[in-house]
Parts: structure tokens; sequence; C-alpha cells
């Protein structure tokens, strides 16, 4: 039966095969009118998953378009009906505002909240609780601070606390290094726009350590808001030209969807590249030279952005292929930009992160004094997820000099980062060493962390290997599960008959029956006819078991109520 | 990093130049942070690395920072802070009782009970709510909807995302935003990056700065040829100028945005910075309401706070707030979604608000200490108000309006025609000519009011009153005399 087929695969990692499965699915809903030459051409071909990146490239590229034109149809029909005189409507709204779309904080996240507030007044659910598995928001999921951090943030925030024998002295000596380089000696004043001087440096020394002894030079180390501000400043600066000259930038599908969110409100260009599902998410530089290719006809690519370990797609990028993509970056000139939140959550033994950074430099002088490159890291993730102290920092590298005068006059309009961020910032690089007294426990807590979480990794994967009609690549990194999920034609008609992508509707529906919120796929991007979600690993290992259990229970329930005979797997 | 040149390597052509970036960007201007201060900072190190100059210590006078010019911490405040932090602390006898309630309130708001989980992305719902019973009582119990409240990283934060939703149109049709000159030049380098269209409207420096309703018309009626002016811009108390907006003023101009169709911005982070015998801060909201239903239905406001002015100064925490009056409710769905995109505002900020909001009541243990810093802080500003009013004053050459509020004075300056011109030989604003050169002499560090906007012919400065009455009294003598020098040399 259907289960058979799907162990079948995992056996064979058959992707043909699943993709069969998929494309009946999207031949009875998901495939939209301009596709019926490319749908008759396919009954055909042998080639399907061809098939299905051609298929995709046509939406792909006129994503953007797409969006906007729905906007733009319910503009026309708000049109008679206008009775308010506001200044501010969806009619006179920014466009680039309106196409706008985020949906790790989404509608399903919307109503998420609305259902718990819900509980708390006691509307009867058949669930308890609401588990948000949408974010990677560790704290909120459990995880305790590490305690170092936080002793240093406490006395920084109330430098009376120096005088306290509860504190470790390597805490306070932390505290007083920053407190010296902070205006007044306060958290409270601004910093310079790129930062203090001394967290800087700080970060330029653990970017050397991290790299094998590769130069870091701390005046191309940026503070910023978390990577977002760091991503989004970057990106802007980039963006120009109209028409076809207008700036492409290539980013990975499943992508994180700031990307797109940026993208869209810059009016850039997205151009997609997709990772191999069938091989564990990697990176396929073919994939690259074709969307390359491709967008050169109607923008001009200029920038490349990678997600390493990957967001939401868990995969750590091996040194060969990072080393493929700065080539393929320096043939065709484009901007790199590497954002690697996740440098630290890496679970497979296998595997191991590699910096761009270290990689370019690796290559030789050639490529390290020309490829222009921006890393992002930030507090939120690794072992320490403060995701709301907003800390994160970028490196440069080879950027134009007067481009970088430029940059920090951007930088410079919104005065600073936080600077209890960039005190949290200067923990994470500046951790405590063998020799201090704070030593121990950092290290425990630390690995304690890292230790749960490639725990949960594995489970995660395991369980959800196990449902019929889900299938996951292993999390070899970053904090989520994106595993692909069977979703009957019955559903995916209901779907868009209800106008929601298919995997919306499952994570409703899951949403509904079980209070887990959980992000789809469509939020994150995928090939045409595919679908997925995005869950996170951090809730706790009893409650993260609780939670698979029930999106299987859940799965087989939603499979069984869609399903018909027509729709027999086996057939 | 290894040279190019030593490797012989040839170079690659830069996929990021001036010539090819964003040209939006390139026209952002921000002369806060601008050339003069990139020069402070250059000459700090000089002076550390033991450079001779006519001074020993650059004074930061450009920027409104409180605690880098001394001020201290309110107690209460970071009291909270920490215990937020490393909630250990909670079980520290130390710390007074109302400090550890208002620390694990807040904590019970955070997702698992940490400052490091994300908040919603319109921040801390029972933060928000503070917000909202601060507002009330502020405005003498005109309502507040804690779903109106949106809490953001600094003002600045808040204001650009408004700005952002109100940019639309292309041509005659592009968004016009009205805002003061002079301004804080915030207004003017988010309204380059967004291609929106500035429309200045004067302040009249004869009269203390204030806002005249008529320049208001006639700046509208001009814009209106050229783009479509959609919001008007306030700053009360003014940056730079330092004027409290009288009641029947806002009353007025609520009334001209009400007839122009336009969306009303209140940039209101001074608000409890008020010296001048007489003057009194009164909210755009408050007056709007006052005003009856026929305005307060109607006219669509946003109104800004932050934790970094006031008697708090906490700049570098980036907490900050926005209330937004009569937004259409398709729109507020747009707006939160914008802001989800970041996520959330930085969490300590939002901890540091709640305290600005929510401080100590009487009764409470920290109530007395409280009260006394923040009268100590505030009595301090009023005294260097007037100071900075009266020495700048005696000034051949400078006049100087009363500072009524906020944290600076705005004086204008009279350069000799041979100063202007050898500063327009310079390719250089005569007034930054100016400051370039006090900087140089003294090591006090000025904005020019080139960086704000000013009528043609006139030259301004902004410099803070926050220094400590002491080094204030220092920094206005050496201004007065490096301008004698300055005149003498070049008349």
């Amino acid at each position: 039966m259907f289960s058979g087929l799907l162990i079948q695969h995992r056996q064979h990692l058959n992707m043909h095969r699943l993709h069969n499965v998929d494309f009946r699915s999207l031949v009875a809903g998901a495939v939209n009118q301009s596709s019926v030459l490319l749908r008759s051409k396919s009954l055909e071909s042998s080639g399907i998953i061809n098939l299905i990146r051609l298929i995709t490239q046509g939406p792909v590229e006129q994503y953007g378009v797409k969006r906007f034109s729905t906007a733009e149809a319910t503009v026309e029909a708000r049109h008679s009906g206008k009775i308010r005189e506001k200044t501010l409507t969806m009619e006179t709204l920014n466009p680039q505002v309106k196409a706008v779309e985020y949906a790790v904080r989404g509608p399903i996240v919307i109503k998420a909240r609305d259902i718990e507030r819900g509980l708390q007044q006691g509307v009867k659910q058949p669930f308890q609780e609401v588990i948000k598995a949408n974010i990677g928001d560790a704290h909120a999921m459990g995880q305790k601070p590490i305690t170092f951090l936080r002793q240093v943030v406490a006395l920084c925030s109330f430098p009376e606390l120096l005088d306290s024998p509860s504190f470790p002295e390597d805490a306070k000596q932390r505290a007083r290094r920053i407190l010296q380089g902070c205006g007044g000696q306060s958290l409270g004043s601004y910093t310079a726009s790129q930062g203090v001087d001394c967290i800087r440096q700080d970060i330029a020394a653990y970017i050397e350590q991290r790299d094998h002894g590769v130069p870091a030079n701390w005046e191309n180390i940026y503070l910023t808001t978390g990577a977002s501000d760091g991503i989004v400043s970057i990106l802007k600066m980039l963006v120009s030209g109209q028409g076809r000259s207008r700036t492409g930038v290539m980013i990975p599908i499943p992508q994180y969807p700031l990307y797109s969110a940026a993208l869209t409100e810059m009016e850039a260009v997205q151009v997609n590249y997709y990772l191999d599902e069938a091989n564990c998410w990697a990176l396929d530089i073919n994939e690259l030279h074709r969307a390359y290719k491709a967008a050169k006809k109607h923008c001009q690519p200029r920038v490349i952005c990678i997600i390493n370990p990957g967001n939401p797609t868990g995969q750590v990028q091996s040194k060969k292929c990072i080393e493929e993509v700065l080539h393929f970056a320096y043939e065709e000139n484009l901007f790199v930009m590497s954002d690697e939140v996740y440098q630290d959550n890496v679970y497979s033994p296998d595997h191991q992160f590699h910096s761009f950074k270290k990689v370019l430099y690796e290559m030789g002088p050639e490529y390290y004094n020309s490829v222009e490159l921006a890393s992002f890291h930030s507090t939120s993730k690794g072992y320490t997820g403060e995701c709301g102290f907003r800390g994160g920092y970028m490196e440069v590298m080879n950027l134009d000099p007067e481009v970088r005068a430029q940059l920090v006059k951007l930088l410079s309009v919104r005065l600073c980062p936080p600077v209890s961020g960039q005190a949290a910032m200067d923990v994470i690089v500046n951790p405590p060493r063998p020799e201090e007294p704070s030593y121990l426990r950092f290290l425990k807590e630390k690995s304690a962390v890292l230790g749960v979480l490639a725990e949960k990794a594995k489970m995660t994967e395991q369980i959800l290997n196990s449902v019929p009609g889900i299938q996951c690549n292993p999390v070899q990194g970053a904090m989520y599960a994106f595993p692909q999920i069977f979703i009957p034609p019955r559903a995916v008609d209901e779907a868009k008959n209800r106008g929601m992508p298919a995997d919306m509707l499952y994570c409703l529906r899951l949403l509904e029956t079980t209070g887990i919120c959980v992000v789809p796929g469509s939020g994150f991007g995928q090939r045409e006819g595919t679908y997925h979600f995005r869950m996170t690993i951090l809730p706790s290992t009893e409650k993260l078991k609780i939670l698979l259990e029930k999106v299987r229970e859940f799965h087989i329930k939603f499979l069984k109520e869609y399903s018909t005979s027509q729709d027999d797997p086996q057939r | 990093m290894t040279d190019n040149g030593v490797n012989g390597v040839l170079h690659r052509e830069k996929v990021l130049t001036v010539d090819n970036m964003n040209p939006h960007v390139k026209r952002v201007e921000y002369a806060v942070r601008g050339p003069i201060v990139q020069r402070a900072v250059q000459i700090e190190k000089e002076l550390r690395e033991g450079v001779k100059k006519p001074f020993t210590e650059v004074i930061k006078a450009n920027i409104g920072d409180a605690h880098a010019m001394g001020q201290r911490p309110i107690t209460f405040l970071r009291q909270v802070l920490a215990l937020c932090a490393y909630p250990d602390l909670l079980e520290d006898n130390k710390f007074p009782e109302d400090a550890k309630s208002r620390a694990r309130r807040i904590l019970h708001a955070c997702g698992g009970g940490s400052l490091g989980a994300y908040s919603a992305s319109q921040g801390i719902e029972c933060i928000r709510q503070d917000v909202a019973r601060y507002i009330e009582k502020r405005d003498g119990g005109i309502p507040c909807n804690p779903d109106n409240i949106y809490l953001s990283t600094g003002a600045s934060d808040a204001i650009v995302t408004m700005l952002k939703l109100l940019v639309s149109g292309e041509g005659c049709s592009r968004t016009g935003v009205m805002i003061s000159i002079p301004q804080y030049p915030l207004y003017s380098a988010a309204l380059a990056e967004l291609a929106a269209v500035q429309v200045s409207y004067y302040l009249d420096e004869s009269q203390c700065w204030s806002l005249d309703v008529s320049e208001l018309r006639r700046a509208v009626t001009a814009a209106r040829q050229h783009c479509n002016p959609r919001a008007l811009c306030i700053i009360n108390p003014g940056n730079p100028t330092g004027q409290v907006q009288s009641r029947q003023c806002i009353e007025d101009v609520i009334r001209f945005a009400a007839e122009e169709h336009l969306f009303l911005m209140a940039d209101e982070v001074y608000q409890d910075n008020v010296y001048a015998d007489g003057c009194q801060f009164h909210s755009f909201k408050k007056v709007l309401f006052e005003m009856g239903p026929e305005y307060s239905d109607k006219v669509e406001l946003a109104s800004f706070h932050s934790t970094s002015k006031c008697y708090m100064g906490e700049c570098g925490f980036r907490g900050g707030y926005m209330e937004v009056i009569n937004l259409d409710p398709e729109v507020k769905v747009q707006l939160t979604k914008l802001v989800s995109v970041r996520l959330c505002p930085p969490v300590p900020g939002q901890a540091l608000l709640d305290l600005v909001v929510n401080p100590p009541q009487p009764g409470e243990p920290s109530h007395a200490t409280f009260i006394k810093e923040r009268t100590a802080t505030l009595d301090d500003l009023a005294e260097k108000a007037k100071l900075t009013e009266q020495v700048l004053n005696t000034i051949p050459g400078i006049s100087c309006n009363p500072v009524q509020g906020a944290m600076y004075t705005f004086p204008r300056i009279t350069l000799p025609g041979r100063a202007i011109s050898e500063a327009k030989e310079k390719g250089q604003a005569p007034d930054m000519f100016y400051c370039m050169r006090l900087l140089e002499e003294t090591g006090i560090c000025l904005v020019p009011g080139s960086g704000f906007g000013q009528r043609d012919g006139t030259y301004h400065f902004r410099m803070t009153i926050l220094p400590p009455t002491e080094k204030l009294k220092v920094v206005l003598e050496k201004v007065g005399e490096f301008h004698q020098r300055f005149t003498d040399q070049y008349s």
C-alpha cells in the first residue's frame, strides 16, 4: 500500500518516483493554466524532474509580478465599495509593502495566537496547549540561558553588582571591558554605528581562531540588530538599475523568507536556485548555472545568498561545494552573502562547518583579494539562543572603500545596534577560557545544549521518516526539519478552492486538531507540486516526542480523510 | 590582508561600486553622524596616539547622548534590567521589592520567562498594556487601546516604518511628506532612501521657531504641483530647535491636516523635556480627542516615543513605541506583517520602556529615590537650557532662541563674507566650514545647521545642552572665543 511505496522510496532514494506521486497531485490541481502545454508534453516524458523544473521556472520568475497583480485585483474590488476617507488605505499603501510575505510569522502563527488566547479564556479545544514549533526561539521552548552570558549582561546593566561577591571574576572582567568601551561607561549611551570598538576587536579575534588563523581585520566587522538587519543593509546597498539591468539576487529555494521579503520590499529581482532534496538538500553547482543563465535574460544577477547550515533545510555544506560556489561567484562577478547564523549548530558527525571566509582564503589570493563577501552571525542561534537581545554582526571582505563609507553612512541613520545585544555578542565571541573560574560551568552548559539538540535532530528525522507519506532528510545542522509531505489530490483541490496552498491547508488543520504550529513549505518556496512544512527541533525531548507522535496521528488521519480509491499510490 | 599589488594579481572589477550602488542610498545624508563626527573620532584617536593639539579632549556635543555626557542611569531602571537579565538575582535581598515585582511581571510575559525569547512583533503584550495606561494617564483619561501600540527599536525604527507604508505613486502622484525645516535629519534621510518627495515647511525663527499654519498652507500648495502630499511630520518639543508647541498651534495643525487630508506623524520623544516657564507639553493625541469626534474619528495619527531622551537618556537600549490612531484595519494588518519580518524589537529595550511607563508608585520602596533622581536630572537640564541661551546671546554675532524644551540649542551665527566665499571655494557649506574649524581648534564637535536645513543665507549649528554644567560653561566660553577669533580673521 501507501506506506510500502514510501519505504521503497527511502530505500532507494528514488526521487523520480516520489515526484511521480507528487506530479499526479500536481496535475490534479496545482498546475496553473499557463502550463497546459507542458503538462501534455510531460505525460510523454520520462524525465519528470526536469519537467518540474521547467514548470517551476515560469511562475518563479514572474513571482513578484503575480503577487503584485493579485494585490491589484483586490484594489479593483474595493473601489466600488469605498466609504472611508482615510489617507492610508490598501489602495494607497506602498505596493512593495503589500507584496511582502513572511510566513514564519504569517497567517498560521496569527491563528495560533488566537487559539492560545481562546484557550486562556476557557474555549474548549481538542488539546491543552499550543506548541509553537514555527520559529527557532530556543528560550521560549524552555532552553536555559548560558549563565556566564547573563551574568555579564546583568553586571553591565547594573554596575553596582561589580562589587558583589556572588559574581565570578571573569564575568566582572568582561563587563568592565565592555563598559570601558561604552560612552560614559554605560550601556545607555549610543555606540559608534558600526558597534563598540573593543567588541569588534573581540569578534575579529574570534573569527581568526575559528578559521584557524585566517586574518580578520576588526574594521571589517559591523555589529547589527540581529543578523536580519545586516542582511537587509547589504542587500539595500546592492539594489539598483531598472528593467533588465535591475539587480537580481540569487537565493536558495527553500529559503528563509527574510530574503524574499526584503527583495520584494526593495523591488529587486528574486532569482531562485533549487536545493536538491534527493541529495540531502545539497547545493548543485549546475543548478546555479541554470538559474543564473535564465535570470540574465531579464535582470542583472549581482548577488548570491547562501544559508549554511541551511534554514529551513538543515544541510551542512561541504568544503568542496563552498569552493564551487565561490569559484562560480568569481567567474560570474557576484557579490557573495553568506548567512552563517547556525555555524555552531552542526550535529552530524560526518559534517563540519566551514566558513566562506576561510574557504575563500584557502583558494588563494586571486580569490581572497577579489571576491566581495559579507558573512553574517547572530546571538539568536548556536547554543545561546538569545533571540530577544537582537545581537549580531557581519564581516565584509573586499568592499570598495567608497562603498564602505556609504554603508557606514546608511547604518548611522539608525544610530546604533542595541548595546545589550552587542554585549551579548561579545560574550559569545569571547567566552570563558580554560584557566578562568566560569570555564567548567560554561562548557557544561554549552555541551548540554548542543548535545540535546543533536539528539533531537536525530530523533526528529527518525520519527518523521517512520510516518507513511512523510519523508525527511537528515537534520545535519541548524534547528529545523523540513520534511516532504504527501498531500492527497482531494486535499489539494480543497485547498485550491479555498485559495490557499495545499500545505497551508495541511498546517492549518494540524494546528486546529493538535495545537501544533508549524510553517507550510510554501512560505519558504519549494518545487512546484511538492509540499513540506518546517518545524523546529527545539521543544524539550519529551515534548518533541509527543509532538512528533501527534503529527504522525494527524497525518495518517488526514490521508485517510482525503483519500479515495483512485488515490491509492500503488496504482 | 595581503595587498593585490604585492601579489601581482590584477584587480577584478568590484561588483559593488559607488557608481552602481543603490542611488537612493547614495542620496541619503545624516549630518548628526556626518563628516564632522568622523573627523572628531579621528582626532580622538590622534590624541590617544600623542599628537599635540590645542586641546586635551574632544567634546561631542553633536548628539543627544546623555550617558556619554556623564548623566547617571536611573537606579530603578537598571536594577530591574539586571534582575531580568539574570533572574538568580531575584533571590538577592539587596534588590528592592518593587524592582523584583516589575522584573517578575516582565519575565512572566516573556516566552520561557526569558529576555532571550523573541517577543510578538508588536512587542510584549503586557508592556503594550502598560504603555496604553501611561498614555491614558498622561492625556487626562482619554482612552488608549493597547492594540494601537507598537513597540519599536528606538523611535527611528517606527518613524521609518510608518513612512514606508505611506510611500507610493510615481511622478506627480508620488507621496510627498511635509517636514519642518530645520528638521531632525532622520526624516530627510528616510525620505531620500524611500525616494519620497520631501516637502519643506519653515519654522519661524523670529517667533521662537514656532510653527505657522499659513506656512504649512504655502508649502502644501506649492508641493501639489509636483507630488501628492500625504503626510505631515511634526517634532514637538522641537529637534534641533527646542520650541514647545502651544495647544492652539497643535489644534491648528490638526485642522490643517484634516482639511488637506494628511496623515499626521507626531515625534514626541522629548515630551518630558520641557523647561521654559509657561510652556507645557500637549500630546497630539490628547488635543485631537479634545477637538471632538469630527476630528478624533477621522484624522490618522501616529505618535512616537522613546527611552533615549527625557530623564532616562537610555539611548543604547533602543527602546520605543508608537501609537496609531484611526489606522485603516487592513493597513494595520499590513503594518503588523511588515514589522514581523524583523521579528521583534530588542527585548531589553522593551523591558526598559515598561519601567518608563510604569515607574515606582508612591508607597513603593523605590519611589523616593526614583523621584529624586528624575527631578535632579530634569532640573539640571532646565538650568543648562537657561545657561546656554544666556551665554550664547552674550556673544556678538550669535543669537539664540530660548531652549524651551528638548536637548539642543540651535543658535544663528553671523559669518563674514570672506569666510563664506572661502567655504564655497572648498565646496563646503559655510557652517560646515565653521564647525570643522571649531573642531580643529577647540575639540568641540557640533553639527552645522546645513545638516538640518535652514533658510537660505542663514547659518546655524546644533549643540546639545547635555554636558555637565561645569563642562558646558567651558564649552560655551570656548565657542565664544572661537567665534570672536573667526570673525576677526575673516572680516
